[in-house]
């Protein structure tokens, strides 16, 4: 990935500004890390152990979801080893040198962002990829992270509350690439990468007044949306608001998907047993609808063992956020969290039928490397800041 | 500065705490949004989709019993199902049917033959039934199909049990023959019976028997996936197979039979007295039944439907012929009975007869007239107007109440699908129908069995036989009995008769006596079919297809074909325990004892292993 190997040479930079000035050590860099093996590579223990239960719960599931297929183990195995590894990898590099990059990398994924809808590969109707020959990614999701950072920047530059200057200069950072996004279309990403900007906006404690304006702003804003929204987009939101309309056309999707979750029950049709999904009733049962077959196997009790693993992965993620040093921290750490929560509220809302289908899939379990790799990347920004809090300051 | 900093930063590290806490309130409240749907998805309306559930994957298939087998009386089959692979397209799963078909041709032969009985059949079907496009599939072309067969939703390649007639010709009219199921069939079946099962019985056997070949459907419970292939079976109800059919009738008589008819057009009905088994029955000309199981082509059906000699017309049980002289003995029977003549009564006949104070002259078929005749000679000669004078007596009401206990102007209800009733006059019919009084004149024909009074060889046969049976009228059948396939036992289908009550019972053996001498007496009108070996009782009769006038006279050579008479003949041998009744019917065939009579003897002695009859070309014999 492009952003560890830019930064790789930068993990260990010298911070020659004086932020702590009761230190009277201009380098903490240096300072000597403390505890255990984890806390020397930037590795925060409880963080950890939840992204872990969630990938071994992971391949469990996608053991099931792709009737017994060990290969798509195997390949899931590889993309969350990678994904740990860059995690580990970004952990290393500091906080302060994710902000200083902020503006460079939006830069950087704005244009790439550009080159997609120029020369982008198309794959299922929308450009998202760029193809460089020997790496294939989507700029898109370099963005979930560049968003979060960059917009930070822009808040912690002043006092908070956020003035007005500062609001609109985030609502520009966010609007951005999230247009250019929904322009690919890609409607998930866009909207992940636009409520990154929104949750910054909300921990930096704009007032409750704008928080609804804008809302109202962008409810008033639909029938616009609506409008450039491609065929199959609108198709999915009428048939979120009616999925019996044609339930074997699109409505299929929610239809089964309704019935594989309802046919768990309590406790589930066992591990490997759910029909609906062994049986191809279940639409993208491995990627976006894996939600429904740990409904339909493991039944409401594994729903709530998952929800409350995740709860507590959101949990420290916030718990982290609200511990941290400086501003930035506090702000890029509060939105990296609440966009993983906004993941896995969209994605579990669509699959039980509260939200219409929009492609974003269950965080850390789905199948498929893409979302995983940002994510990953992210939970390493909320470790390095974890890990770089300076215990002196821990009771300020 | 440095204390306004630091309290600057302990503010903003408030304000953040509180944004953080209020979104971690977001977050509980949306988890709990969802924990609450998904508590209502599986908890509260579990049943009803653990039901969805069930219904998705699980599917009832049924599974169509095999049709049972038909064999003859000394059990060779008559009617075989054999396996064929037939593909089959199921229109309401196609996509687009015509280039579905055009992509089929790339991979199989389909000839227009093909096309037009598939959309023929189309036409006919029931909806989601599957209907063939091409039958009768190779081998290769079945594994042709199969490894392409993921291009052809709707389109699958099916085994199917194909019924063929070995007999062909022979038997046609007795089988019938079993075809698709089409929209008029359902009307009249249970149709979850027929889930499943392509073919029914059409006609004859096939159709009168039906519910036994045809046995129950059985059903299996598979599990399915989403694009409906049946992994594995959950539970099944195995189908009870129709069962085999053994008939009275027995091939080699039947081959006799059809032989002794030759080129003739007509029928013949063997009946066993003793059982009123069916031991030949044939129709000429007849059918190949087989390609009407597949479907005949239109052009085909349409040349066999238009054909001069009807060869799709079943004559022996829907040909309703007038009896012509063959119902003398019943007439004189009742005479009899009723106590309207002895065997004494002698009446002159000087060629013709008339009602008192008429001029109209009723003809004897003998224009010099036979004398002085008795009921025997009037029998022997068959002399019309000893039968004018007795029918004259009798009245139509006595006749039509004697005959009607031979079975006359009511199906015989054999076993056989499509029988008409003929029709035995009565003044309350002709009232009814044909909205006049009856006429004297009219008893007379019917005394000779002529004018309204219509009769199937299956009837006549059927009257012989109890006749033979000294009253015992025995329904006649083709089906002895069915065997459930593998079975060691069969069930013997019941015989229903019943006993026609005369006063004196010898007055049956006096008209046997007298039809015996139909063949025995050098005066005999069948005398030439005398057998050395045993002894035969018949009845010789002459139906006449139309009427001439007054002064004219009948002769054969001038009418056209299709207006010359009809040659009857019935008979039984042997007399003294009769094991044939056989009733013959040609079609403007003439004298019945110069054409009917050695057809009869021919086949009497195919049944009764006589010697052959040696002088057939003479043509002696009157009637």
């Amino acid at each position: 990935m492009p952003i560890w190997v830019a930064v790789r040479s930068l993990t260990r930079v010298k911070q020659p500004v004086a932020i702590n000035p009761l230190s009277g050590c201009t380098d903490w860099s240096v300072e000597p890390p403390q505890g255990g093996w984890l806390s020397r590579l930037h590795l925060d223990a409880p963080l950890l152990i939840g992204l872990l239960a969630l990938c071994g719960f992971s391949l469990v599931v996608i053991y099931s979801a792709g009737d017994r297929e060990w290969a798509m183990v195997e390949r899931q195995l590889a993309r969350q080893t990678l994904a740990l590894a860059l995690m580990l990898a970004i952990a290393q590099i500091h906080p302060l040198q994710l902000k200083r990059w902020s503006l460079a990398l939006y830069g950087l994924g704005v244009l790439m962002l550009v080159a997609v809808l120029a020369i982008g590969d198309i794959g299922k109707g929308a450009q998202r990829w760029l193809d460089f020959g020997f790496i294939r990614f989507q700029p898109s999701e370099i963005l979930k992270l560049v968003v979060p950072m960059t917009t930070a920047w822009a808040l912690a530059r002043r006092p908070l509350p956020p003035r007005l200057p500062d609001i609109l200069l985030v609502g520009i950072l966010t609007l951005v690439p999230a247009a250019l996004i929904a322009k690919q279309p890609d409607l998930g990403t866009a909207l992940l990468v636009a409520s990154a900007g929104i949750l910054v906006l909300f921990i930096a404690g704009v007032r409750w007044r704008l928080i609804i304006g804008l809302l109202g702003f962008l409810v008033a804003l639909a029938p616009l949306v609506w409008g450039h929204l491609q065929d199959y987009q609108r198709a999915r939101i009428l048939t979120f608001l009616n999925p019996q309309s044609d339930p074997l056309g699109s409505g299929y999707h929610i239809i089964q998907s309704q019935i594989a979750i309802g046919s768990g029950g309590l406790s589930g049709k066992g591990w490997l047993h759910g029909t609906q999904s062994h049986l191809e009733f279940l639409p993208e049962r491995h990627t976006d609808f894996i939600f429904a077959v740990i409904g339909e196997e493991f039944g409401f009790t594994g729903i709530l063992a998952l929800m409350a693993l995740y709860l507590f992965v959101i949990g420290r993620g916030l718990m982290i956020a609200a511990r941290a040093q400086d501003t930035y921290e506090r702000l890029l750490a509060g939105s990296l969290t609440l966009v993983f929560f906004v993941y896995l509220f969209v994605n579990t809302g669509m699959v039980s039928g509260l939200l219409p289908v929009v492609g974003v899939p269950l965080p850390l379990i789905s199948y498929g490397g893409t979302s995983m790799v940002t994510l990953m990347a992210g939970f390493g920004m909320l470790m390095a800041i974890e890990t770089r809090r300076s215990r002196r300051y821990q009771d300020v | 500065m440095l204390a306004n900093s630091l309290e600057e930063r302990e503010r903003e590290r408030r304000l953040v705490g509180t944004r953080l806490a209020t979104a971690a309130l977001f977050v509980l409240l949306g988890l709990g949004v969802i924990l609450f749907q998904l508590y209502r998805l599986q908890l509260e309306y579990h049943d009803h989709f653990a039901a969805l559930s069930t219904e998705n994957r699980v599917k009832i298939q049924p599974v169509p019993p095999s049709r049972g087998l038909i064999f003859d009386s000394r059990g060779v089959l008559l009617a075989d199902n054999h396996p064929s692979f037939s593909l089959m397209i199921t229109i309401e799963k196609v996509g687009d049917l015509a280039t579905t078909i055009e992509a089929l041709k790339g991979l199989i032969t389909i000839q227009d033959s093909d096309l037009a009985r598939f959309e023929r059949l189309k036409r006919k079907r029931m909806r989601f039934q599957p209907i063939p496009i091409r039958q009768n599939l190779t081998p290769e072309e079945v594994a042709r199909f199969a490894v392409d067969s993921y291009r052809f939703p709707g389109v699958e390649v099916q085994a199917e049990l194909i019924r063929s007639y070995p007999q062909g010709p022979l038997t046609a009219h007795v089988l019938g023959y079993v075809g698709r199921i089409n929209e008029e069939d359902l009307k009249r079946i249970d149709k979850s019976n027929y889930a499943g099962t392509n073919f029914i019985g059409k006609g004859g056997v096939e159709l009168a028997h039906e519910d036994v070949l045809h046995g129950r459907v059985g059903y299996q419970q598979v599990e399915v996936n989403a694009r409906g292939r049946i992994l594995r079976t959950l539970a099944s109800t195995p189908p009870i197979p129709g069962q085999d059919l053994y008939l009275y009738l027995d091939v080699r008589l039947q081959q006799a039979a059809s032989e002794a008819l030759g080129a003739n057009r007509g029928a013949i009905v063997a009946i066993d007295p003793r059982t009123g088994g069916v031991l030949a029955m044939v129709s000429q000309p007849t059918f190949d039944p087989n390609p009407f199981v597949e479907g005949i082509s239109q052009t085909d059906y349409q040349t066999l439907l238009n054909a001069p000699d009807r060869p799709l017309y079943n004559r022996a049980i829907r040909g309703q012929y007038p009896p012509g002289s063959t119902i003398k003995p019943f007439i004189g029977l009742g005479g009899l009975a009723l106590g309207f003549i002895t065997t004494r009564k002698t009446v002159y006949c000087p060629g013709y007869f008339s009602l008192p104070g008429q001029t109209h002259r009723f003809r004897c078929w003998r224009r010099g007239g036979h004398g002085t005749v008795d009921l025997e000679l009037g029998i022997v000669q068959s002399c019309d107007v000893y039968f004018y004078a007795l029918a004259n007596q009798m009245g139509v009401d006595k006749l039509h109440e004697f005959l009607s206990e031979f079975g006359f102007g009511r199906r015989t209800g054999v076993d056989i699908a499509g029988e008409l009733a003929g029709l035995l006059p009565s003044r309350a019919w002709k009232e009814g129908v044909r909205k006049q009084t009856w006429y004297p004149g009219e008893t007379l024909i019917m005394g000779i069995g002529q004018g309204y009074f219509l009769a199937t060889p299956m009837q006549l046969a059927a009257a012989t036989a109890a006749l033979a049976n000294k009253g015992r009228f025995i329904q006649p059948r083709l089906a002895y009995a069915r065997r459930v396939p593998g079975a060691v036992t069969a069930t013997v289908f019941p015989m229903v008769s019943r006993q026609i009550q005369i006063p004196n019972p010898g007055d049956w053996d006096i008209i046997i006596d007298a039809m015996a001498k139909v063949v025995e007496s050098p005066k005999g009108t069948a005398k030439h079919i005398h057998s050395p070996d045993y002894r035969i009782a018949g009845k010789t009769g002459t139906s006449q297809v139309f009427t001439i006038g007054q002064k004219e006279r009948y002769e054969a050579a001038k009418v056209p074909m299709h207006l010359r008479d009809h040659a009857l003949f019935i008979a039984f041998a042997p007399v003294e325990d009769p094991r044939i009744a056989v009733a013959v019917l040609v079609e403007n065939g003439g004298s019945g004892g110069a054409t009917a009579a050695p057809i009869a003897r021919r086949l009497i002695d195919a049944y009764l292993g006589g010697s052959p009859l040696t002088h057939s070309g003479e043509t002696a014999g009157g009637d």
